[in-house]
């Protein structure tokens, strides 16, 4: 391991630029995707699906992000004050390493 | 009979002669022995091979068809992979165990019944235990330990279960099992040890993120997907399968949002995906079925593959918690490439691998009718992209500058997660080239690609980016803290010793108790009382007539003295020896007169 250059060009993923660009196609899409949802419900074109809700329009598209945002507020809110615990809590560690030593 | 050598064989006399070899040879041979299995492979004709007489019973140790074969395949197509992955370093340890490892579990999916299905069984358990053993640190010790002290306590289950279940007439034919009785119930949860059911399968969130880096690949290969496949030959369409499948795919979800080391992020996803192919097993249709033994297939590749991207990781940076890495897609961009191309296939993306197995399972349960489990397994599928397949390669490759700058992974290592890539990429693309086919029920067609399929699952995965983006950007994502969160293996990690210290505390106190009173009262009184006590008795006796004779106090004391002496030693005149007979022959001659009478 080598200590990172200061002058080092930044990879094309990490410019802030690209960065905004990268938001900015994820939130087109996802519009898009959602749009596309509302034209098959409004053509009446067959999905095939199991479910009634399925062909709700945009289902697939809530679901997802409402189950995300329920999952990481439920961890973060309910789960991780119960059960978060001292790294050492069963081991002593030694940070320096990140490898556990007797102890 | 075939002209195949039972695959097991191949891998269990590997593994045996590594450790004789040295430098490029032992590199040659290990890396020769998954290629002659494979070869091997195609070899093995389709029936019952390789029986053995033992005792009374027949052992069968090749019962090749569609399940065992598609478990096979995938089983040498990884060994391989895994090999590769640590064949640089050379350690006879690491390649020992994988073959060892490899073995025992072909053992089990090819056992045709259940003797030799519970041998192999319990070889798995030693496999993993090198894999742990082989990272050489305090800590994988001990939780080699634990993993060991767990997989017994299972095997023993398992054993009891199926010596009740032989006891009450059962067959040794691995083959459906009926759930009657308490032998098939033990059977039952000895399986389900190893396939990580809730509160069961701590062991293994606990020891995975402290194996080696390529005994970890073998341990996400091998112990759950034998368990899910012997599952699914002995209790196919167990309804409580269902559930315990839908809590393994929805509860991990939630820890791997808040753990820190990526290793047991992926450990957690590991269970959740699982979790699908149990409720596979548990709805029992041709479908699901068929679903279950194709997602193990891709989930033992992109498992592998993103294990094998942060053991690369390990490898070169020593670090694998998210507070500690960042940044690597600097250093590391085609690990970082293999990393995204594992995280696409465990979300089941569109033209990658668990896009078109995961799908059969959940359109099974849809097909069945089961609202709760779909809409469950909905939200699961929902939760993996976020946790594993967005966190994991966001952490690690992206995220904040850890300022790590390190050398991309070695050769080998890029070889090997590059084929696995490859692969994901193949099955998911074109799934009828050869997985398909593999599968074991053939009357269940199934399509995943069609336009609707796609388009929901694709909103489904880009809306739960959207989530993490958003969560990001307003910061209420759940920051990375360097931390332990507590699960089921509390209960033997804390429990364990405080058992201990109880049963030290209690049981040893009342050892030490009962040894004070038995040995230190009870035997030295029963000694005292035949050392001395007959000729205590025996002064006791006669000082009231030497009180009649007259005596005073000096002279009992002397007579008492003389006779105590004479009766320990047993020294009496020879008169006092008759005069005991004639008043003994007396007494019996009154007893003989009155019963007599």
């Amino acid at each position: 391991m080598t200590p990172p250059d200061s002058n080092e060009p930044l990879p094309w993923f990490l410019k802030p630029r690209n960065v905004r660009r990268v938001l900015f196609g994820l939130f087109v899409t996802c519009s898009l995707f959602f749009g596309l949802d509302f034209l098959f419900a409004l053509t009446g074109y067959d999905k095939h699906p199991y479910f009634q809700w399925e062909e709700w329009p945009g289902f697939h598209a809530v679901f997802g992000f409402v189950a995300c945002v329920l999952l990481v507020l439920v961890s973060r809110y309910l789960l991780r004050p119960l059960v978060m615990r001292d790294e050492d809590y069963y081991e002593k560690t030694s940070s320096k390493t990140g490898d556990k030593t007797d102890v | 009979m075939s002209d195949a050598l039972p695959p097991s064989l191949i891998y269990l006399l590997g593994a045996l002669l590594v450790p004789f070899l040295r430098g490029r040879y032992r590199q040659v041979f290990a890396l020769a022995v998954p290629v002659v299995a494979f070869v091997n492979y195609y070899l093995i004709t389709k029936g019952v091979h390789w029986r053995l007489e033992l005792l009374d019973f027949e052992l069968i140790l090749g019962r090749s068809d569609a399940w065992s074969l598609i478990f096979l395949h995938i089983f040498t197509v990884l060994s391989f992979i895994g090999i590769l992955f640590v064949i640089r370093e050379n350690e006879p340890l690491d390649l020992s165990a994988g073959l060892l490892y490899a073995g025992s579990a072909m053992g089990v999916v090819m056992a045709g019944d259940l003797i030799t299905l519970f041998f192999f069984w319990e070889m798995l358990t030693m496999g993993a235990v090198l894999c742990l053993l082989a990272r050489k640190t305090p800590a994988s010790g001990r939780a080699a330990m634990r993993y060991l002290l767990v997989h017994v306590f299972g095997g023993v289950v398992l054993l009891a279960g199926l010596v009740l279940h032989l006891a009450a007439g059962g067959s040794t034919a691995f083959d459906r099992i009926e759930l009657e009785g308490i032998g098939p119930w033990l059977m039952l949860f000895g399986f389900g040890i190893n396939c990580a059911w809730p509160l069961l399968g701590a062991w293994l969130t606990d020891t995975y993120p402290e194996a080696s880096i390529g005994g970890v690949v073998f341990m996400a290969t091998f112990t759950t997907k034998t368990a899910v496949y012997v599952l699914a030959r002995t209790f196919p369409g167990e309804p409580a399968l269902i559930w315990i499948g839908v809590a393994m795919a929805t509860l991990p979800i939630f820890y791997a949002v808040i753990e820190n080391d990526l290793r047991r992020v992926l450990a957690y996803s590991l269970v959740n995906q699982v979790g699908f192919m149990i409720v596979g097993v548990g709805l029992g249709t041709p479908l699901s079925l068929n679903g279950t033994a194709a997602h193990a297939y891709c989930h033992i590749l992109y498992k592998a593959l993103l294990f094998m991207s942060i053991g690369a990781v390990i490898y070169r940076t020593g670090k694998s918690k998210a507070t500690e890495l960042g940044g690597l897609c600097r250093s590391m961009p085609w690990t970082c490439l293999f990393c995204c191309i594992g995280a696409a296939s465990i979300s089941a993306f569109p033209l990658f691998s668990g896009f078109v197995s995961k799908s059969m399972i959940m359109s099974s349960a849809a097909a069945e009718g089961q609202v709760v489990v779909w809409l469950a397994l909905l939200f699961a599928s929902a939760g993996v992209f976020h946790h594993a397949g967005i966190k994991i390669p966001f952490f690690a490759f992206f995220s904040h500058d850890s300022g790590i700058r390190c050398k991309e992974a070695p050769l080998n290592q890029l070889l090997a997660m590059g084929l696995a890539s490859v692969l994901c990429v193949f099955v998911g693309t074109f799934p009828n080239a050869f997985l398909y086919p593999m599968l074991p029920n053939v009357e269940a067609d199934y399509v995943p690609y069609t336009v609707g399929h796609v388009t929901d699952q694709l909103s489904l995965l880009l809306f739960s980016a959207l989530a993490f983006t958003l969560l990001m950007l307003a910061g209420l994502y759940p920051a990375e803290i360097r931390s332990t969160n507590l699960d089921a293996d509390w209960f033997y990690r804390k429990g364990g010793p405080a058992f201990h210290r109880l049963a030290d505390k209690s049981l040893n106190a009342l050892n030490a108790a009962t040894s004070r009173f038995f040995l230190g009262k009870i035997v030295n009184n029963i000694t005292n009382f035949f050392d001395s006590g007959l000729a205590r008795l025996a002064c006791l006796l006669m000082t009231p007539f030497w009180k009649l004779m007259g005596h005073d106090a000096a002279q009992i004391e002397e007579e008492r003295h003389a006779l105590f002496r004479r009766a320990k030693i047993g020294a009496f005149p020879v008169s006092l020896t008759a005069f005991c007979a004639v008043i003994l022959l007396g007494l019996l001659t009154a007893y003989y007169y009155v019963a007599g009478k």
